[in-house]
């Protein structure tokens, strides 16, 4: 391993580190007020929409975005798994059994 | 998952993420094969940096030659979205020590961020530092396990996607949003599905003028925003 790759390493886990880390000390030894409870609040909704939609596009520097189509038909079969079990495992199986199917009969 | 918050009940709640892990670790530690990084530099900066998509911008620049500033500086705006969700879910731990906070911040991932805002709504909006921890490190040790793996097998896989591990992530996600709608009694579900709603507008149009990852961040700022202004006030 080169110093290069090591550096690199080593900067970008620090940078990351920080980035998980400092929000813990700041909310630890603040009062939070409270808009901004109400704010975060709807982070873990906002941001796993974002996590998912970002899945299901793709980015073309300087044109609208795509539609990652695999992605798209694997999905129904796993939100349908989700409503019908209401298990986290069983949508993760269902996907990823959807999405290997999917490539078998050369969709993906 | 249940209401207990015990190391034990954190190690069986996580394992439903385990598979985007091992998927996304596979794939990888195969891609960090085939752009000749060594098995002891995917193990370090599984450990070191910790992070999935991060790590693929990392070893594509690594391979380009890029500046080490504008790796770290690409590094830093991936996981700035680490800052919101641990800003999140470190008021629930706010009575715990400062070397907890730090122990349990530092292992933190999209995954287990999730995960703990679902248990949450079992829990009368609880969490404790054990569990977390249980879920961290398991994932911690899996993704690094999977990322070596991956480099190890590079060679003899070459389509770890035939197998649709992959969509591991994306399933994962499906379900912990699906179960946090349907859960999370603190919001109408009126509310939450205009801010889901909201939000993968706001992607797509974000997405015409940004790459994915700094889409993704304004639109959640964005929509925890629009989710202030239309909750119901009473």
């Amino acid at each position: 391993m080169t110093n290069y790759v090591l550096v690199t390493i080593l900067l970008s886990g620090l940078v990351t580190w920080l980035s998980r880390v400092v929000p813990f000390a700041i909310i630890k030894n603040l009062a939070v007020p409270k808009w901004l409870i109400n704010f975060l609040s709807f982070v873990p909704v906002a941001i796993m929409t974002a996590i998912f939609v970002e899945s299901l596009l793709v980015y073309h520097a300087g044109q609208w975005p795509g539609f990652n189509l695999e992605n798209i038909y694997a999905s129904i079969p796993a939100i349908l798994a989700g409503v019908l079990t209401k298990s986290l495992l069983a949508v993760v199986i269902t996907g990823v059994v959807a999405m290997a199917l999917l490539r078998l009969v050369g969709m993906g | 998952m249940d209401s207990s918050l015990t190391f034990k009940s954190g190690a069986k709640d996580v394992v439903p993420t385990l598979f985007g892990y091992i998927g996304v670790g596979l794939a990888m530690g195969i891609v960090a094969n085939t752009s000749h990084l060594s098995v002891l530099a995917v193990l370090l900066m599984s450990l070191i940096v910790y992070a999935g998509s991060a790590q693929f911008i990392i070893i594509s620049m690594l391979l380009a030659g890029s500046p080490i500033s504008a790796i770290v500086l690409s590094t830093f705006l991936i996981n700035s979205r680490m800052i919101l969700m641990s800003l999140s879910i470190a008021q629930y731990f706010k009575k715990d020590s400062l070397l907890q906070n730090i122990a349990l911040g530092s292992l933190l991932t999209d995954e287990t961020f999730a995960l703990s805002m679902n248990k949450l709504n079992q829990t009368q909006q609880k969490l404790r530092p054990r569990w977390l921890h249980a879920a961290n490190i398991i994932a911690y040790l899996v993704w690094a396990a999977a990322t070596v793996v991956g480099c190890l097998l590079g060679n003899l896989i070459a389509d770890p996607n035939q197998f649709g591990l992959d969509f591991a992530v994306v399933g994962m996600f499906i379900g912990l949003l699906y179960l946090q709608i349907i859960t999370d009694r603190s919001k109408t579900l009126k509310t939450q599905l205009l801010v889901v709603l909201f939000v993968a507008i706001a992607m797509f149009f974000l997405m015409r003028f940004f790459p994915g990852n700094i889409a993704l961040l304004i639109a959640t700022l964005l929509g925890c925003g629009f989710g202030m202004v239309v909750t119901p006030h009473d």
